[in-house]
């Protein structure tokens, strides 16, 4: 789960000049194929969502959109998204204290155990949940008798979505707060500061940025994620289905142009949080380099 | 801080929505139809009608929600905690197993409405490109080799169930009851399918919109309702000499309106399924009225087919479904190594 | 040691933050995910060997596997590539490539194997032209691989990239200096270098694909024994209401994302071990 664990580093690469030695030619063809190799996999694809999602023009495309159904799903898909992604960053800011600033005998496996979910098929996912809140299930008669509805309502769309989104806050924060060590909280505290006090003066600046960034790649699953919601939905039309859900709906009722215009809103969507990605890494880099640039005069005098 | 600041105020918004939901779901007595997937549209319309039915009768205001997905997979989310109050499924096999796993519904609940509990049948048929440039008349043409056939996976897919049931019961009707040649005319016919599409309506998507494929077996309804939005221009109906009677169940599920106290409405709405006007209504979304005076009404628009029906030929869905579709039976014999 | 502890033990806070961790923990991944062991418990090792020693369970987790390996290869390749690119050349638009990358990750799984299947069935904008050369992309063990190898693309390329940007330039100068050409250089120092991060994205994608479902189904084409991925017969399973059935098929896959986890995580801890001693 490297994903960004050494973005941190990567901010370096801008205060030098990167030797270039191959002939231009090699560079062209590697370029080319990578070009080429992207086009295939990845423009092509987002070409066909938004080529498909215009077919009948864009009256129709603002159209499936204004249509109750889709609405609710979009509401839905926040509404899940809201929930999910600020429990996962208070867990992520819990574990990460906890595993970076400590030493513990078991943190590989405690490592391990908090990515498994990324790696867990969503179709497992799903069926968890249904396991152990299902009529069949552990707590199902029991919940039935208390009257409260776990899967098939909101709250199982929401705790699956927390599950498949569990890692990525935790894992962006873990090798940031270990790289930088422990020395700056202990001088806060040599200095007076109070745990609470450090943790929000000296801990939660430095790591902001990772933060934030874990926060939108976790925000981008939530919003997204389809199989293990699919399977604890219950898909009842404007009540439990998420935007991918309806995706899938409209694609089955062969309206094409509308599953695709929906599909289309979750692309932007998935864009946005790329666009918001670019700006929070370019702000870090920024502040990096300030930095430098700081101390490099101080060293100069 | 930003960071508290974004969270507060993104627990904020969840907690204005919290609340909105919590309003939103206020009427007077709402019912959730669990259905699979072709019925979205007759529905649509049976629902809007039905509504204004009760309300014309009890001064009710009922509400219908939906849910549709793969019949099987349906009828599992009721057993885990699906509070549907009625189901209507593609197969009775769906509703035996809310009995069997759930004690949901009554063991008898296929008896407790007329016709087996299907207020409407179908039959399977055939799509074609236009102008039929394959020469596809009957089951026989589907088993020629080079011919592509596009049909869903029995094993997910409840239409897919009665598709290959019609193919075997047209070779065991023609052979005069052989079921070492009705096994060898399945084989036969799957090995012309390239693609097992986990849904009916995939299937459907990839014979349409993929281009793949001869020929798409499926319900004679959905193939009506095919070539009348996706194009006349460009697909046929071909209907065979022989098939089956497709028969999709409908029942009320006891446990849920017991303790909902909704027997009456989930009641009256399945029994209207069966008045002149449910019943107009399912002919015009294409299927088979079981009412006399709608079928003669309707009867220019299903082609007359010879049609047995599951119980006569295959001794009923427990039956079949053991034989043909669980793990090991004859769907899986067929596709063991070295065959292929 | 000793001192080391003492300056750790100096921070509040471990109690509190590690007890929510492990609660949270527990409640969200560990108790749900023991449920599945629970239902798997319910049958006979015999019973259990059974199902997941089927032909066709077999062969789903030989495609599984297979294609998943495969296309955490073609990433692993091209990936590299990219990266590469990305990190040393200069080219237009190539902010937005580089923000584009992470694309995969945010779409859901069900539009992507929606517009993969539009776009390399036969009639599609890249399937018809590999069709009269005689390639079956869509519906075919290929189409898995299209889709695993879309999924799987960040992952690598993200990994990567850092690794790239962190290479001290003056070491290939050295290199270049002492008489290696290019392609030794590349072989012998930047290669090395990148290993670890380049084999931890290759596992990352390789986790990532072994349990997709979404966007696989729709180009598969699921045919028995040959394009049936075994995230598929969980739900095969589940609709003859066969639950110990599922979950056993479940648990294999289980085990295997989490050694491969526990594997990436012991070759990082490892690797930034052996940074720190050699920095």
């Amino acid at each position: 789960m490297a994903l960004v664990v050494a973005r941190t580093v990567s901010v370096r690469r801008t205060l030098r000049q990167s030797p270039v030695d191959e002939p231009r030619w090699v560079q062209g063809a590697l370029i080319a194929s990578s070009l080429g190799f992207l086009g295939l996999f990845l423009f092509a694809p987002l070409a066909a969502v938004f080529t498909e999602a215009l077919r009948k023009g864009l009256g129709a495309y603002l159209e499936s959109f204004r249509e109750p159904d889709a609405l609710s799903a979009i509401e839905l898909t926040l509404f899940t998204a809201a929930i999910a992604v600020p429990a996962n960053l208070a867990f992520g800011l819990a574990a990460s204290w906890a595993i970076a600033k400590f030493n513990f005998v078991g943190k590989s496996i405690l490592v391990t155990l908090i990515d498994l979910p990324f790696a867990v098929s969503p179709v497992i996912s799903g069926l968890i949940f249904v396991l152990l809140f299902g009529l069949q299930g552990w707590l199902g008669p029991w919940l039935a008798e208390q009257d409260i509805k776990i899967i098939f309502a909101v709250p199982g769309i929401v705790l699956a979505t927390i599950f498949v989104t569990f890692p990525f806050v935790a894992r962006e924060l873990i090798p940031l707060m270990q790289e930088q060590g422990t020395e700056e909280e202990q001088a806060a505290l040599l200095l007076g500061a109070g745990g609470w006090q450090t943790f929000r003066r000296v801990t939660l600046p430095n790591v902001k940025w990772a933060l934030l960034y874990g926060v939108i790649l976790c925000n981008a699953r939530a919003m997204g994620e389809f199989g293990a919601v699919s399977v604890v939905s219950g898909h009842i039309r404007g009540r439990t289905n998420t935007m991918p859900l309806h995706v899938e709906i409209l694609y089955n009722e062969y309206n094409f142009a509308a599953a695709f215009s929906v599909a289309s809103l979750l692309t932007l969507l998935a864009l946005f949080t790329l666009a918001l990605k670019a700006l929070v890494e370019w702000k870090r880099r920024e502040e990096v380099s300030h930095a430098l640039e700081a101390a490099a005069a101080e060293e100069g005098r | 801080m930003f960071i508290s600041r974004l969270t507060n105020l993104i627990s904020g918004v969840g907690l204005a929505m919290a609340m909105v939901y919590t309003v939103a779901a206020k009427a007077d007595v709402e019912i959730l139809n669990v259905s699979y997937d072709p019925t979205r549209e007759l529905y649509q319309d049976f629902n809007q009608a039905f509504a204004a039915h009760w309300k014309a009768r009890t001064g009710e205001t009922v509400t219908i929600q939906q849910s549709h997905g793969g019949s099987s997979k349906q009828a599992r989310a009721v057993i885990d905690g699906l509070e549907a109050h009625v189901v209507t499924l593609a197969l009775a096999y769906d509703i035996d197993a809310l009995y069997e796993k759930g004690k949901l519904v009554a063991k008898d609940w296929q008896k407790r409405l007329p016709h087996n509990s299907s207020p409407y049948t179908s039959t399977v048929a055939f799509v074609v490109r236009k102008g039929n440039p394959k020469k596809i008349k009957d089951w026989e043409d589907l088993v020629r080799p080079g011919i592509s056939v596009i049909s869903p996976n029995p094993k997910t897919s409840g239409v897919a169930r009665w598709n290959y049931l019609a193919a075997w019961g047209y070779e065991l009707k023609r052979t005069g009851g052989d079921e070492a040649k009705a096994r060898d005319f399945v084989t036969r016919l799957y090995k012309n399918v390239p693609v097992l599409d986990s849904g009916a309506r995939g299937a459907t998507t990839t014979f349409i919109e993929r281009g793949i494929g001869d020929v798409l077996i499926n319900w004679e309804n959905e193939v009506l309702l095919t070539v009348r939005e996706l194009g006349k221009e460009k697909f046929e109906l071909v209907v065979p000499s022989i098939s089956i009677l497709t028969e999709p169940p409908v029942a009320v599920v006891d446990k849920v309106v017991n303790k909902r106290g909704t027997r009456e409405v989930a009641q009256a709405y399945l029994e209207y399924l069966y008045t002149e006007e449910g019943q107009e209504i399912a002919a015009k979304h294409f299927y088979r009225p079981r009412l006399a005076s709608v079928a003669a009404k309707y009867a220019h628009q299903f082609p007359k087919v010879e049609l047995f029906t599951i119980d006569e030929v295959f001794g009923g869905w427990q039956k079949a479904q053991k034989k043909h579709f669980n793990d090991g039976g004859i769907f899986d014999q067929i596709y063991k190594p070295g065959i292929q | 040691m000793r001192i080391s502890l003492k300056q750790h033990s100096v921070l509040p806070g471990f109690g509190l933050t590690l007890g929510y961790t492990m609660v949270y923990l527990g409640a969200i991944v560990l108790i749900p995910l023991s449920a599945l062991f629970f239902k798997t418990a319910a049958l006979s090792w015999g019973e259990f060997w059974g199902i997941i020693s089927e032909p066709r369970v077999l062969a789903s987790y030989r495609l599984t596997f297979g294609a998943s390996l495969l296309a955490a290869g073609i990433n692993a390749v091209f990936g590299f590539i990219v990266a590469w690119t990305l990190v040393r050349y200069p080219f237009p638009g190539k902010r937005l490539v580089d923000a584009a990358v992470d694309l995969p990750f945010a779409l859901p799984t069900a539009v992507s194997g929606i517009a993969l299947t539009a776009i390399y069935a036969p009639n599609g904008w890249i399937g018809r032209w590999l069709e009269p050369l005689g390639i079956k992309a869509a519906f075919s063990p290929l189409g898995v691989t299209i889709a695993l190898t879309f999924i799987g693309l960040p992952f690598v390329v993200r990994t990567l990239q850092p690794a790239l940007e962190e290479l001290e330039p003056e070491i290939e100068e050295a290199a270049a200096t002492l008489g290696a050409s290019r392609s030794q250089t590349f072989r012998r120092v930047i290669l090395p270098a990148v290993l670890p991060a380049l084999i931890t994205g290759f596992g990352l994608a390789f986790a990532r694909a072994v349990g997709e479902y979404g966007s696989v189904v729709f180009i598969s084409g699921n045919m028995p024994m040959r394009t049936e991925i075994a995230p598929l017969l969980i739900i095969t399973k589940l609709e003859q209401y066969d639950y110990a059935g599922a979950t056993a098929i479940a648990v294999v896959l289980l085990a295997a994302s989490f050694l491969l986890i526990l594997l990436i995580n012991l070759l990082e801890w490892w690797s930034s071990r052996h940074h720190r001693k050699g920095a």
